[in-house]
């Protein structure tokens, strides 16, 4: 099979307000993306950007930064999504032979609109935006209903917001870069019960970009890639109310449909590392059984045990996660590249010893609607 | 009869309204735009920024050329005068966004390059006379009395001669 691989990568610092404008910021985030592939603009044989209409405060927001994203002249397409569907789209572009290098970039100034009307808005009008419903009241209902099907409590939750921030200070990129306990989580300002502002993932700005090339193409590099093994991506109900949310179903298809291209049977054993999006703490317990890692209901457990901790036998997200700097949109291309970077043992001190099998995951859609998965090797 | 009854089993068809909703954004300018708004605000100078590779002058000032792909650090100013590039007199009105009041109609609209830009600014120009507002002609920036730092801070241009 036609394989394609991760040949640059470059990504802002993660911050609260930053000054530059978004273009700036895509900019920024190519330039450093193809600084790190050694090559130019005119290597670069089509682009993917990811962009969102209500977090621009534009429509058609793509246009507003095509010379930034390097595309004059060059065939260009957009998703209007997490930027791991933006990857998926620039890898299956240069998988089908029409291009053999494709730069995705992805941008989001968070701090521009308001979080909680734009994420209101991706809710039906009808019948739901009118309630006031957002990212954060919906997350705090599936983190309820979490907590009454498998037990898990709210130290549970705590416990994933104290691991990643505490892996977070150990990431130049990160935006939260400060240590906690579960006492802190706990005695956080509650925002929307269960959840309290230690586990809910900070409103963030910023760019990531990445170069993906098929083997025809790798030949215009000189480092090694990273190979994709294994990719997909599945969606699940649009409306809450027609959903289980204890149940991330598209995940668990999603997962398995990359671990059987990559030929993983047992992913706790196999992976080295997982960058998930952690977008509020008990995610990332819900998570771990969509991927498989521990059987449904016993995500807590994982916590607890510790295997998932920066010395475990599995970390999750030595970055600091989304908990850490959630650059919506531009998230999914994070973990993509805080993947790729623990593949090349580059990651400085959040450096996984010896990774060489990396998982990226990246969320679209109240409560996790939409996984999209990379299983990532050397 | 049977008809009649059919029409009143049959549910009207309705729309529900999104109320006076709106979605408020605090849009960062960054270095290029605040030097932009900063100057024509308080000195009524207008400035864009020079592309070190190929030399084009972009107005409003911005980062990057697309074309070459570098950044731009240069600022230059440009004129406040130039020619009209391209125009046309709109006949429909629409509520000004920045007052919530009907713009009156008709207006003229123009493309204009500032002597000195290598690309056209848009904005009003104060004539709907075909005769005097038409490709080619010279026009002048009109600056409002009281300047805030936005783009409305011109006022329209007028036509020279
Ligand atoms: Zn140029």
């Amino acid at each position: 099979m036609e394989k394609a691989g991760i040949v640059g990568v470059g990504q802002t610092k993660y911050e609260r307000k930053k000054d530059d404008t978004f273009a700036e910021l895509v900019f920024e985030a190519c330039t450093g993306a193809l600084t790190d592939a050694g090559v130019g603009i005119e290597d670069i044989d089509n682009v993917i950007t990811v962009s969102n209409d209500f977090w621009d405060g534009r429509t058609i927001s793509s246009m507003a930064i095509q010379d930034a994203a390097g595309s004059y002249n060059k065939d260009v397409s957009t998703v209007e999504g997490d930027g791991v569907f933006g990857a998926m789209y620039g890898m299956m572009r240069t998988l089908s032979g029409s291009f053999d290098t494709t730069l995705v970039v992805a941008h989001v100034k968070g701090s521009e609109g308001n979080m909680n009307l734009i994420t209101n808005a991706m809710f039906d009008p009808i019948y739901q935006r009118k309630l006031g419903i957002d990212a954060t009241s919906s997350a705090a209902l599936q983190a309820r209903s979490y907590m009454e099907k498998t037990g898990a409590t709210e130290e549970d939750f705590a416990r994933v917001s104290v691991k990643n921030q505490g892996n977070g200070v150990n990431n130049p990129y990160a935006q939260i870069r400060e240590k906690i306990s579960v006492d802190d989580v706990m005695k956080s300002r509650k925002i929307s019960e269960p959840l309290k502002l230690f586990d809910c993932s900070p409103i963030t700005d910023g760019a990531a970009a990445i170069v993906i090339s098929n083997e025809k193409g790798m030949k215009r590099f000189k480092k090694d890639p990273v190979w994709i093994l294994g990719a997909a991506h599945f969606s699940d109900s649009y409306t809450l109310g027609y959903r289980d949310l204890t149940n991330s179903r598209a995940l668990e298809a999603a997962a398995k449909k990359a671990y059987d291209m990559a030929g993983i049977t047992n992913p706790l054993m196999e992976l080295d590392v997982i960058e998930l999006a952690d977008a509020y703490s008990y995610m990332e317990l819900l998570w771990y059984e969509g991927l498989g890692l521990t059987p449904k209901g016993k995500g807590a457990d994982l916590i607890r045990s510790g295997a998932t901790a920066m010395d475990g036998e599995l970390p999750v997200n030595p970055s600091g996660g989304l908990l850490c700097a959630h650059p919506v949109l531009v998230a999914g291309l994070a973990r993509i590249i805080e993947a790729t970077l623990q593949i090349r043992g580059e990651a400085g001190d959040r450096q996984v010893k010896g990774a060489n099998k990396a998982l990226a995951h990246g969320i679209n859609g109240p409560c996790g609607q939409a996984h999209g998965v990379f299983v990532l090797g050397s | 009869m049977e008809n009649n009854a059919q029409k009143k089993d049959e549910q009207e068809l309705l729309t529900v309204s999104s109320g006076e909703m709106f979605q408020p954004y605090d849009w960062s300018v960054g270095k290029f735009g605040s030097k932009f708004l900063h100057e024509l605000k308080e000195n009524k100078k207008l400035f864009g920024s020079k592309c070190p590779k190929c030399g084009r002058v972009f107005i409003p000032p911005r980062k990057v050329c697309g074309q070459c792909y570098v950044a731009m650090d240069e600022f230059v100013p440009v004129s406040d005068e130039g020619e009209v590039y391209v125009c046309a007199i709109i006949q429909f009105g629409f509520v000004d966004p920045e007052t919530g009041k009907q713009r009156p109609v008709p207006y003229g609209y123009a493309f204009i390059k500032l002597d000195g830009a290598d690309t056209c600014l848009t904005h009003f120009v104060d004539s709907v006379d075909p005769e005097k507002f038409k490709v080619g002609a010279r026009v002048r920036a009109v600056f409002e009395e009281k300047r805030k730092g936005s783009l409305m801070d011109i006022k329209h241009f007028e036509l020279v001669d």
